[in-house]
Protein backbone atom coordinates (compact mmCIF):
# COMPACT_ATOMS: atom_id res chain seq x y z
CA UNK A 1 0.00 0.00 0.00
CA UNK A 2 2.53 2.78 -1.51
CA UNK A 3 1.81 6.26 0.11
CA UNK A 4 2.92 8.68 -2.36
CA UNK A 5 3.45 12.61 -1.31
CA UNK A 6 2.59 14.87 -4.30
CA UNK A 7 4.09 18.58 -4.39
CA UNK A 8 2.63 19.11 -0.64
CA UNK A 9 2.88 22.17 0.95
CA UNK A 10 1.38 22.98 4.12
CA UNK A 11 0.85 26.68 6.11
CA UNK A 12 -0.53 26.44 9.80
CA UNK A 13 -2.80 29.53 10.36
CA UNK A 14 -3.13 30.36 6.81
CA UNK A 15 -4.16 34.28 6.76
CA UNK A 16 -3.52 35.21 9.86
CA UNK A 17 -0.27 37.12 11.07
CA UNK A 18 0.84 33.64 12.94
CA UNK A 19 0.77 31.96 9.54
CA UNK A 20 3.75 29.59 9.21
CA UNK A 21 4.76 27.34 6.33
CA UNK A 22 5.70 23.85 8.01
CA UNK A 23 5.78 22.08 4.92
CA UNK A 24 6.97 23.70 1.32
CA UNK A 25 6.97 21.57 -1.69
CA UNK A 26 7.66 17.98 -0.26
CA UNK A 27 7.38 14.83 -2.92
CA UNK A 28 8.19 11.48 -1.66
CA UNK A 29 6.98 7.87 -2.44
CA UNK A 30 6.71 5.36 0.25
CA UNK A 31 6.90 1.84 -0.99
CA UNK A 32 5.82 -1.28 0.68
CA UNK A 33 7.91 -3.27 3.12
CA UNK A 34 9.89 -0.27 4.19
CA UNK A 35 11.37 0.73 7.60
CA UNK A 36 11.25 4.54 7.06
CA UNK A 37 13.37 6.71 9.51
CA UNK A 38 11.89 10.45 9.62
CA UNK A 39 14.75 12.91 11.21
CA UNK A 40 14.56 16.37 11.52
CA UNK A 41 14.78 19.51 14.29
CA UNK A 42 12.05 20.10 16.50
CA UNK A 43 10.17 22.23 13.60
CA UNK A 44 11.01 20.85 10.51
CA UNK A 45 7.95 19.27 9.55
CA UNK A 46 8.10 15.70 10.38
CA UNK A 47 5.23 15.63 12.59
CA UNK A 48 3.09 17.75 10.14
CA UNK A 49 4.34 15.52 7.09
CA UNK A 50 3.24 12.50 8.53
CA UNK A 51 -0.21 13.77 9.31
CA UNK A 52 -0.70 13.77 5.89
CA UNK A 53 -0.19 10.35 5.13
CA UNK A 54 -3.75 9.37 7.22
CA UNK A 55 -5.51 12.54 6.36
CA UNK A 56 -5.28 13.94 9.94
CA UNK A 57 -4.06 17.33 8.05
CA UNK A 58 -4.94 17.81 4.90
CA UNK A 59 -2.12 19.65 2.34
CA UNK A 60 -2.31 23.52 1.48
CA UNK A 61 -1.72 22.50 -2.03
CA UNK A 62 -0.44 19.60 -3.40
CA UNK A 63 -1.61 15.80 -2.96
CA UNK A 64 -1.78 12.68 -0.63
CA UNK A 65 -2.40 8.98 -2.21
CA UNK A 66 -2.82 6.44 0.14
CA UNK A 67 -2.79 3.14 -2.05
CA UNK A 68 -3.57 4.92 -4.91
CA UNK A 69 -6.82 6.79 -3.20
CA UNK A 70 -6.10 10.97 -3.27
CA UNK A 71 -6.73 11.74 0.41
CA UNK A 72 -7.93 15.58 -0.39
CA UNK A 73 -10.54 14.31 -2.61
CA UNK A 74 -13.59 15.66 -0.67
CA UNK A 75 -15.53 11.94 -1.07
CA UNK A 76 -12.38 10.10 0.24
CA UNK A 77 -13.56 7.88 3.47
CA UNK A 78 -10.84 8.91 5.82
CA UNK A 79 -11.96 6.67 8.46
CA UNK A 80 -11.35 3.85 5.94
CA UNK A 81 -7.72 5.15 5.15
CA UNK A 82 -7.09 5.07 8.98
CA UNK A 83 -7.42 1.71 9.51
CA UNK A 84 -4.90 1.22 7.35
CA UNK A 85 -2.10 3.82 7.95
CA UNK A 86 -2.09 3.60 11.79
CA UNK A 87 -0.27 6.22 13.82
CA UNK A 88 1.03 6.35 17.09
CA UNK A 89 1.37 9.90 18.55
CA UNK A 90 4.18 11.21 20.50
CA UNK A 91 3.23 10.06 24.33
CA UNK A 92 0.25 7.99 22.91
CA UNK A 93 -0.51 7.26 26.91
CA UNK A 94 -1.36 10.38 27.20
CA UNK A 95 -4.08 9.61 25.04
CA UNK A 96 -5.56 6.82 27.22
CA UNK A 97 -9.22 7.14 28.58
CA UNK A 98 -10.70 3.26 28.67
CA UNK A 99 -11.94 2.39 32.09
CA UNK A 100 -9.99 -0.77 31.29
CA UNK A 101 -7.52 -1.72 28.81
CA UNK A 102 -9.47 -4.28 26.99
CA UNK A 103 -11.91 -1.07 26.42
CA UNK A 104 -9.13 1.30 25.27
CA UNK A 105 -6.98 -1.16 23.15
CA UNK A 106 -10.71 -2.02 21.51
CA UNK A 107 -11.51 1.59 20.78
CA UNK A 108 -10.12 1.29 17.24
CA UNK A 109 -11.48 -2.41 16.29
CA UNK A 110 -15.02 -1.01 17.54
CA UNK A 111 -14.73 2.18 15.49
CA UNK A 112 -14.18 -0.20 12.34
CA UNK A 113 -17.17 -1.78 13.43
CA UNK A 114 -15.82 -4.91 13.86
CA UNK A 115 -18.15 -8.04 15.51
CA UNK A 116 -17.25 -8.24 19.49
CA UNK A 117 -15.56 -11.70 18.92
CA UNK A 118 -13.39 -10.46 16.26
CA UNK A 119 -12.10 -7.16 18.59
CA UNK A 120 -11.64 -9.65 21.39
CA UNK A 121 -8.94 -11.81 19.10
CA UNK A 122 -7.45 -8.15 17.75
CA UNK A 123 -7.46 -7.06 21.58
CA UNK A 124 -5.35 -10.24 22.42
CA UNK A 125 -3.23 -10.26 19.59
CA UNK A 126 -2.35 -6.31 19.57
CA UNK A 127 -1.64 -6.36 23.87
CA UNK A 128 0.58 -9.63 22.75
CA UNK A 129 2.59 -8.03 20.15
CA UNK A 130 3.85 -5.64 22.39
CA UNK A 131 4.62 -8.17 25.06
CA UNK A 132 1.83 -7.38 27.15
CA UNK A 133 0.04 -10.28 29.21
CA UNK A 134 -3.60 -10.02 28.54
CA UNK A 135 -5.18 -12.26 30.88
CA UNK A 136 -3.36 -10.08 33.70
CA UNK A 137 -3.87 -6.91 32.69
CA UNK A 138 -7.24 -6.47 30.11
CA UNK A 139 -9.45 -5.58 32.97
CA UNK A 140 -6.60 -3.19 34.51
CA UNK A 141 -7.44 0.23 34.57
CA UNK A 142 -4.66 2.09 31.99
CA UNK A 143 -3.99 4.69 34.86
CA UNK A 144 -2.68 2.24 36.75
CA UNK A 145 -0.09 0.97 35.09
CA UNK A 146 3.70 2.07 34.78
CA UNK A 147 4.34 4.54 32.01
CA UNK A 148 6.69 1.65 29.77
CA UNK A 149 3.18 -0.19 30.11
CA UNK A 150 0.76 2.93 29.09
CA UNK A 151 2.76 3.35 25.98
CA UNK A 152 2.69 -0.42 25.19
CA UNK A 153 -1.27 -0.51 25.90
CA UNK A 154 -1.01 2.80 23.33
CA UNK A 155 0.61 1.39 20.75
CA UNK A 156 -1.81 -2.12 20.99
CA UNK A 157 -4.32 0.40 20.55
CA UNK A 158 -3.38 1.23 16.89
CA UNK A 159 -1.83 -2.13 16.14
CA UNK A 160 -5.20 -3.77 16.96
CA UNK A 161 -6.59 -2.11 13.65
CA UNK A 162 -4.20 -4.06 11.81
CA UNK A 163 -3.14 -1.47 9.80
CA UNK A 164 -0.81 -2.29 7.06
CA UNK A 165 1.44 1.55 7.22
CA UNK A 166 2.41 2.24 11.29
CA UNK A 167 3.67 5.55 11.57
CA UNK A 168 5.53 6.11 14.99
CA UNK A 169 6.13 9.60 16.18
CA UNK A 170 9.12 9.64 18.90
CA UNK A 171 8.03 6.31 20.00
CA UNK A 172 10.07 6.33 22.86
CA UNK A 173 10.44 9.61 23.95
CA UNK A 174 10.87 10.13 27.69
CA UNK A 175 11.13 6.34 28.07
CA UNK A 176 13.88 4.57 30.01
CA UNK A 177 16.82 2.76 27.94
CA UNK A 178 15.18 -0.54 28.58
CA UNK A 179 12.05 0.46 27.78
CA UNK A 180 13.10 2.06 25.00
CA UNK A 181 15.33 -0.78 23.61
CA UNK A 182 11.99 -2.82 24.50
CA UNK A 183 9.38 -1.69 22.39
CA UNK A 184 12.48 -0.72 19.28
CA UNK A 185 12.67 -4.74 19.33
CA UNK A 186 9.02 -5.12 19.51
CA UNK A 187 8.43 -2.45 16.19
CA UNK A 188 11.39 -4.39 14.74
CA UNK A 189 9.94 -7.65 15.18
CA UNK A 190 6.78 -6.25 13.32
CA UNK A 191 8.72 -4.78 10.37
CA UNK A 192 10.28 -8.28 9.97
CA UNK A 193 7.30 -10.20 10.37
CA UNK A 194 6.69 -8.50 6.80
CA UNK A 195 3.62 -7.47 8.20
CA UNK A 196 3.91 -3.62 7.77
CA UNK A 197 5.39 -1.04 6.25
CA UNK A 198 7.03 1.34 9.25
CA UNK A 199 7.49 5.15 9.44
CA UNK A 200 9.04 6.30 12.21
CA UNK A 201 9.92 9.71 13.53
CA UNK A 202 13.20 9.52 15.92
CA UNK A 203 15.62 11.92 17.22
CA UNK A 204 18.50 8.71 17.58
CA UNK A 205 20.56 8.45 14.97
CA UNK A 206 21.74 4.81 16.77
CA UNK A 207 17.80 3.30 15.84
CA UNK A 208 17.72 4.66 12.85
CA UNK A 209 20.73 3.57 11.73
CA UNK A 210 20.17 0.03 13.41
CA UNK A 211 16.56 -0.18 12.20
CA UNK A 212 15.74 1.39 9.56
CA UNK A 213 15.82 0.57 5.45
CA UNK A 214 15.76 4.12 4.46
CA UNK A 215 16.22 7.66 6.33
CA UNK A 216 14.71 10.85 5.14
CA UNK A 217 16.10 14.40 6.92
CA UNK A 218 13.94 16.91 6.92
CA UNK A 219 14.69 20.72 7.03
CA UNK A 220 12.95 23.79 7.44
CA UNK A 221 9.89 21.98 5.85
CA UNK A 222 11.86 20.07 2.86
CA UNK A 223 13.21 17.25 2.18
CA UNK A 224 17.17 17.65 2.21
CA UNK A 225 18.35 13.94 2.19
CA UNK A 226 16.58 10.78 0.94
CA UNK A 227 18.68 7.26 0.94
CA UNK A 228 20.02 3.93 2.54
CA UNK A 229 21.00 5.31 6.09
CA UNK A 230 25.03 3.76 4.95
CA UNK A 231 24.36 6.68 2.62
CA UNK A 232 22.84 9.55 4.33
CA UNK A 233 25.40 9.15 7.19
CA UNK A 234 28.39 9.93 4.72
CA UNK A 235 27.18 13.54 4.88
CA UNK A 236 29.10 13.58 8.30
CA UNK A 237 29.80 17.57 7.62
CA UNK A 238 26.45 18.01 6.14
CA UNK A 239 24.46 16.64 8.98
CA UNK A 240 26.12 18.27 11.95
CA UNK A 241 25.74 21.96 10.27
CA UNK A 242 22.21 20.96 10.81
CA UNK A 243 22.72 20.30 14.44
CA UNK A 244 21.80 16.47 14.00
CA UNK A 245 24.73 14.21 13.50
CA UNK A 246 25.65 10.63 12.98
CA UNK A 247 25.42 7.81 14.73
CA UNK A 248 28.44 8.10 17.48
CA UNK A 249 29.87 4.75 16.22
CA UNK A 250 29.58 6.63 12.70
CA UNK A 251 31.12 9.31 14.28
CA UNK A 252 33.90 7.88 16.18
CA UNK A 253 35.00 5.70 13.02
CA UNK A 254 35.44 9.35 10.98
CA UNK A 255 37.28 10.88 14.14
CA UNK A 256 39.59 7.41 13.73
CA UNK A 257 40.34 8.22 9.98
CA UNK A 258 41.43 11.40 10.89
CA UNK A 259 43.93 10.84 13.04
CA UNK A 260 45.17 8.01 10.26
CA UNK A 261 44.03 5.07 10.93
CA UNK A 262 42.46 3.60 7.81
CA UNK A 263 39.20 2.49 8.50
CA UNK A 264 36.03 2.48 6.33
CA UNK A 265 33.74 5.28 7.55
CA UNK A 266 30.51 3.70 6.67
CA UNK A 267 29.88 2.14 9.67
CA UNK A 268 26.73 2.19 11.43
CA UNK A 269 26.31 -0.22 14.50
CA UNK A 270 28.80 -1.56 17.25
CA UNK A 271 28.66 -5.00 15.55
CA UNK A 272 30.34 -3.61 12.45
CA UNK A 273 32.48 -0.80 14.40
CA UNK A 274 34.35 -4.00 15.72
CA UNK A 275 34.58 -6.18 13.39
CA UNK A 276 36.32 -3.16 11.20
CA UNK A 277 38.55 -2.45 14.15
CA UNK A 278 39.47 -5.80 14.46
CA UNK A 279 40.41 -5.73 10.83
CA UNK A 280 42.51 -3.09 11.04
CA UNK A 281 44.47 -3.80 13.84
CA UNK A 282 44.66 -7.17 12.31
CA UNK A 283 46.27 -5.37 9.35
CA UNK A 284 48.58 -3.16 11.51
CA UNK A 285 50.29 -6.25 13.52
CA UNK A 286 51.38 -8.22 10.47
CA UNK A 287 52.57 -4.44 9.38
CA UNK A 288 50.54 -4.37 6.04
CA UNK A 289 49.50 -0.77 7.33
CA UNK B 1 -4.87 24.07 14.61
CA UNK B 2 -7.65 23.35 12.02
CA UNK B 3 -10.29 22.73 14.81
CA UNK B 4 -9.86 25.98 16.69
CA UNK B 5 -8.82 28.92 14.58
CA UNK B 6 -12.92 30.49 14.13
CA UNK B 7 -11.77 31.63 18.09
CA UNK B 8 -10.76 35.09 18.41
CA UNK B 9 -12.32 36.36 21.62
CA UNK B 10 -9.02 36.20 24.03
CA UNK B 11 -6.85 36.04 20.84
CA UNK B 12 -3.63 38.51 21.07
CA UNK B 13 -2.42 39.78 17.58
CA UNK B 14 0.99 41.11 18.06
CA UNK B 15 1.71 44.44 16.89
CA UNK B 16 3.37 47.71 18.19
CA UNK B 17 0.66 50.34 17.35
CA UNK B 18 -0.24 53.28 19.66
CA UNK B 19 -3.50 51.00 20.94
CA UNK B 20 -1.19 48.06 21.10
CA UNK B 21 1.84 50.52 23.51
CA UNK B 22 -1.06 51.70 26.08
CA UNK B 23 -0.80 50.93 29.81
CA UNK B 24 -3.41 47.76 29.85
CA UNK B 25 -5.13 49.98 33.07
CA UNK B 26 -6.08 52.35 30.38
CA UNK B 27 -6.98 50.11 28.03
CA UNK B 28 -9.44 48.13 30.78
CA UNK B 29 -11.13 51.77 31.78
CA UNK B 30 -11.51 52.79 28.42
CA UNK B 31 -13.14 49.23 27.21
CA UNK B 32 -15.38 49.72 30.33
CA UNK B 33 -16.19 53.25 29.97
CA UNK B 34 -17.12 51.90 26.30
CA UNK B 35 -19.41 49.02 27.69
CA UNK B 36 -21.11 52.47 29.77
CA UNK B 37 -21.58 54.41 26.86
CA UNK B 38 -23.40 51.48 24.50
CA UNK B 39 -25.92 51.01 27.60
CA UNK B 40 -26.50 54.51 28.10
CA UNK B 41 -26.94 56.18 24.61
CA UNK B 42 -29.97 55.75 22.60
CA UNK B 43 -30.32 57.23 19.44
CA UNK B 44 -29.09 56.24 16.20
CA UNK B 45 -26.55 58.99 16.36
CA UNK B 46 -25.25 57.82 19.38
CA UNK B 47 -24.56 54.88 18.07
CA UNK B 48 -23.29 56.26 15.20
CA UNK B 49 -20.92 58.45 17.04
CA UNK B 50 -19.68 55.18 18.91
CA UNK B 51 -18.82 52.96 15.85
CA UNK B 52 -17.05 56.18 14.59
CA UNK B 53 -14.68 55.89 17.79
CA UNK B 54 -14.63 52.28 17.54
CA UNK B 55 -13.70 52.18 13.83
CA UNK B 56 -11.24 54.89 14.90
CA UNK B 57 -9.52 52.60 17.42
CA UNK B 58 -9.87 49.64 14.82
CA UNK B 59 -7.90 51.78 12.37
CA UNK B 60 -5.27 52.93 14.92
CA UNK B 61 -4.71 49.60 16.23
CA UNK B 62 -3.81 48.34 12.89
CA UNK B 63 -5.47 45.06 13.16
CA UNK B 64 -6.92 43.89 10.29
CA UNK B 65 -11.01 44.14 9.66
CA UNK B 66 -10.80 40.65 8.23
CA UNK B 67 -10.05 39.40 12.29
CA UNK B 68 -12.75 41.89 14.12
CA UNK B 69 -15.62 40.74 11.92
CA UNK B 70 -14.46 37.36 12.27
CA UNK B 71 -14.85 37.65 16.34
CA UNK B 72 -18.76 38.59 15.13
CA UNK B 73 -19.72 35.37 13.56
CA UNK B 74 -20.30 33.27 16.35
CA UNK B 75 -22.62 35.82 17.69
CA UNK B 76 -24.45 35.56 14.83
CA UNK B 77 -27.42 33.26 15.53
CA UNK B 78 -27.88 35.74 18.43
CA UNK B 79 -27.33 38.97 16.61
CA UNK B 80 -30.26 37.22 14.43
CA UNK B 81 -32.01 36.22 17.61
CA UNK B 82 -32.35 39.67 19.66
CA UNK B 83 -32.83 41.90 15.97
CA UNK B 84 -35.96 39.25 14.85
CA UNK B 85 -37.54 38.65 18.78
CA UNK B 86 -37.25 43.24 19.08
CA UNK B 87 -39.02 43.16 15.05
CA UNK B 88 -41.65 40.80 15.85
CA UNK B 89 -42.57 41.64 19.33
CA UNK B 90 -42.70 45.42 19.69
CA UNK B 91 -45.85 47.00 19.52
CA UNK B 92 -46.71 50.28 17.68
CA UNK B 93 -47.35 51.31 14.32
CA UNK B 94 -47.27 48.52 11.95
CA UNK B 95 -45.66 47.77 8.66
CA UNK B 96 -47.15 45.36 7.29
CA UNK B 97 -48.45 42.12 9.20
CA UNK B 98 -48.57 38.52 8.09
CA UNK B 99 -51.13 36.37 9.83
CA UNK B 100 -50.62 37.21 13.40
CA UNK B 101 -47.14 37.93 13.50
CA UNK B 102 -47.06 42.39 13.00
CA UNK B 103 -43.76 44.16 12.25
CA UNK B 104 -44.03 47.70 13.24
CA UNK B 105 -41.62 50.84 13.12
CA UNK B 106 -40.78 50.56 16.46
CA UNK B 107 -39.57 47.10 16.15
CA UNK B 108 -37.28 47.26 13.78
CA UNK B 109 -35.97 50.41 15.01
CA UNK B 110 -35.35 48.26 18.66
CA UNK B 111 -33.89 45.07 16.88
CA UNK B 112 -31.13 47.12 14.68
CA UNK B 113 -30.40 49.38 17.88
CA UNK B 114 -29.75 46.43 19.80
CA UNK B 115 -28.46 44.53 17.09
CA UNK B 116 -25.76 47.07 16.63
CA UNK B 117 -25.11 47.65 20.15
CA UNK B 118 -24.41 43.97 20.74
CA UNK B 119 -22.15 44.04 17.48
CA UNK B 120 -20.16 47.40 18.62
CA UNK B 121 -20.03 46.09 22.12
CA UNK B 122 -18.37 42.41 20.88
CA UNK B 123 -16.00 44.62 18.55
CA UNK B 124 -15.15 47.59 20.96
CA UNK B 125 -14.58 44.25 23.81
CA UNK B 126 -12.60 42.23 21.76
CA UNK B 127 -10.55 45.03 21.33
CA UNK B 128 -9.09 45.07 24.42
CA UNK B 129 -7.71 41.27 24.04
CA UNK B 130 -6.48 41.46 20.59
CA UNK B 131 -4.06 44.36 21.38
CA UNK B 132 -3.29 43.33 24.96
CA UNK B 133 -1.31 40.68 26.08
CA UNK B 134 -2.12 37.84 28.36
CA UNK B 135 -0.06 39.02 30.37
CA UNK B 136 -0.14 42.64 30.56
CA UNK B 137 -4.04 42.15 30.62
CA UNK B 138 -3.41 40.66 34.34
CA UNK B 139 -1.08 42.79 35.61
CA UNK B 140 -3.52 45.70 34.55
CA UNK B 141 -6.34 43.98 36.07
CA UNK B 142 -4.18 43.22 39.70
CA UNK B 143 -3.11 47.10 39.42
CA UNK B 144 -6.87 47.73 38.78
CA UNK B 145 -7.95 45.92 41.61
CA UNK B 146 -5.29 46.80 44.66
CA UNK B 147 -7.26 49.58 46.56
CA UNK B 148 -9.54 46.71 46.55
CA UNK B 149 -7.88 44.75 49.05
CA UNK B 150 -8.18 46.78 51.91
CA UNK B 151 -12.14 45.20 51.88
CA UNK B 152 -10.61 42.05 50.99
CA UNK B 153 -10.58 41.51 47.59
CA UNK B 154 -7.68 38.64 46.67
CA UNK B 155 -5.80 40.87 43.77
CA UNK B 156 -2.84 38.88 43.45
CA UNK B 157 -4.42 35.70 43.55
CA UNK B 158 -7.15 36.56 41.14
CA UNK B 159 -4.85 37.79 38.49
CA UNK B 160 -2.74 34.86 39.15
CA UNK B 161 -5.09 32.62 38.64
CA UNK B 162 -6.18 34.53 35.56
CA UNK B 163 -2.50 34.69 34.17
CA UNK B 164 -2.09 30.66 34.50
CA UNK B 165 -5.85 30.38 33.51
CA UNK B 166 -5.18 32.29 30.07
CA UNK B 167 -1.71 30.72 29.51
CA UNK B 168 -3.32 27.23 29.94
CA UNK B 169 -5.74 28.20 27.22
CA UNK B 170 -3.71 27.83 23.95
CA UNK B 171 -1.87 25.01 25.86
CA UNK B 172 -5.49 22.81 26.19
CA UNK B 173 -6.67 23.87 23.04
CA UNK B 174 -3.55 22.57 21.18
CA UNK B 175 -3.65 19.16 23.43
CA UNK B 176 -7.51 18.68 23.09
CA UNK B 177 -6.31 18.75 18.96
CA UNK B 178 -3.77 16.57 19.69
CA UNK B 179 -5.92 14.19 21.36
CA UNK B 180 -8.75 14.79 18.70
CA UNK B 181 -6.32 13.64 16.52
CA UNK B 182 -5.29 10.48 17.92
CA UNK B 183 -8.49 8.98 18.07
CA UNK B 184 -9.41 10.34 14.94
CA UNK B 185 -6.40 7.97 14.10
CA UNK B 186 -8.15 5.11 15.79
CA UNK B 187 -11.49 5.74 13.73
CA UNK B 188 -13.25 7.92 16.25
CA UNK B 189 -16.02 9.94 14.82
CA UNK B 190 -16.53 13.75 16.61
CA UNK B 191 -19.08 14.78 13.57
CA UNK B 192 -21.64 12.65 13.04
CA UNK B 193 -24.75 11.01 15.55
CA UNK B 194 -27.49 12.36 17.28
CA UNK B 195 -26.91 14.07 20.44
CA UNK B 196 -26.03 11.41 22.59
CA UNK B 197 -24.23 9.55 20.26
CA UNK B 198 -21.91 12.56 19.73
CA UNK B 199 -21.57 13.21 23.53
CA UNK B 200 -20.51 9.85 23.87
CA UNK B 201 -17.98 10.28 21.54
CA UNK B 202 -16.85 12.96 23.49
CA UNK B 203 -15.43 10.53 26.32
CA UNK B 204 -12.55 9.66 24.77
CA UNK B 205 -11.55 13.21 24.10
CA UNK B 206 -12.45 14.28 27.72
CA UNK B 207 -10.91 11.78 30.02
CA UNK B 208 -7.54 12.33 28.65
CA UNK B 209 -8.00 15.88 28.71
CA UNK B 210 -8.80 16.12 32.44
CA UNK B 211 -6.36 13.24 33.24
CA UNK B 212 -3.82 15.97 31.87
CA UNK B 213 -4.52 18.89 33.16
CA UNK B 214 -4.49 17.45 36.62
CA UNK B 215 -1.28 16.41 36.12
CA UNK B 216 -0.16 19.70 34.74
CA UNK B 217 -1.45 21.72 37.20
CA UNK B 218 0.10 19.51 39.66
CA UNK B 219 3.16 19.75 37.95
CA UNK B 220 3.11 23.39 38.05
CA UNK B 221 2.51 24.28 41.15
CA UNK B 222 5.24 22.22 42.29
CA UNK B 223 7.01 24.31 39.88
CA UNK B 224 5.96 27.14 41.52
CA UNK B 225 7.15 25.88 44.61
CA UNK B 226 10.26 25.20 43.76
CA UNK B 227 11.03 29.16 42.24
CA UNK B 228 9.82 30.04 45.75
CA UNK B 229 6.29 31.03 44.98
CA UNK B 230 4.25 32.11 48.31
CA UNK B 231 1.52 34.31 47.03
CA UNK B 232 1.56 38.08 46.15
CA UNK B 233 3.25 39.21 49.10
CA UNK B 234 6.28 41.22 48.84
CA UNK B 235 6.82 39.96 45.33
CA UNK B 236 8.18 42.31 42.50
CA UNK B 237 7.54 42.96 38.96
CA UNK B 238 10.23 42.21 36.13
CA UNK B 239 7.69 45.18 34.04
CA UNK B 240 6.32 47.76 36.09
CA UNK B 241 3.19 49.25 34.29
CA UNK B 242 4.03 52.55 33.25
CA UNK B 243 1.17 55.20 33.10
CA UNK B 244 2.17 58.04 30.37
CA UNK B 245 1.65 60.82 28.90
CA UNK B 246 -0.05 59.26 26.02
CA UNK B 247 -2.26 57.17 28.12
CA UNK B 248 -3.54 60.12 29.88
CA UNK B 249 -4.46 61.99 26.77
CA UNK B 250 -6.16 58.53 25.65
CA UNK B 251 -7.93 58.23 29.04
CA UNK B 252 -9.14 61.80 28.92
CA UNK B 253 -10.35 61.95 25.48
CA UNK B 254 -12.30 58.57 26.32
CA UNK B 255 -14.07 60.44 29.19
CA UNK B 256 -14.90 63.39 27.90
CA UNK B 257 -16.15 61.83 24.76
CA UNK B 258 -18.09 59.28 26.89
CA UNK B 259 -19.53 61.82 28.91
CA UNK B 260 -20.93 63.95 25.83
CA UNK B 261 -21.68 61.39 23.44
CA UNK B 262 -23.88 59.26 26.73
CA UNK B 263 -24.72 62.52 28.17
CA UNK B 264 -26.18 64.19 24.85
CA UNK B 265 -27.53 61.42 23.09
Amino acid sequence: MPIVVERVSHIYMEGTPMAKVALRDVSLTIEDGEFVGLIGHTGSGKSTLVQHFNGLLMPTSGRVYVDGVDLTDKHTSLRAIRQKVGMVFQYPEHQLFGETVFEDVAFGPRNAGLEEREVEARVKEALEMVGLDYSALKDHSPFELSGGQKRRVAIAGVLAMKPAVLILDEPTAGLDPEGSADILSKIQALHGAGKVTVIMVTHSMEDVARMSTRLVVMEQGGIVFDGAPREVFTQVELLKEMGLGVPQVTELMHELKGKGLPVQTNILTLEEAEAELVRVLELKRHGTV
Amino acid sequence: MALFKNITIGQYIPGNSAIHRLDPRTKIIGTVLLIVLLFMVDSFLGYALAAVAIFGIVQLSEIPWRIILRGLRPLFVILLLTVSLHLFMTEGTPIFRIWFIEVTWEGLFRGVMMGVRLALLVMGTSLLTLTTSPINLTDGIESLLKPGKRIGVPAHELAMMMTIALRFIPTLLEEAEKIMKAQMARGADFQSGGLMQRAKSLIPLLVPLFVNAFRRADDLAIAMEARGYRGGEGRTKFKELHFGQADAIALGVSIAFVVLVGVLF
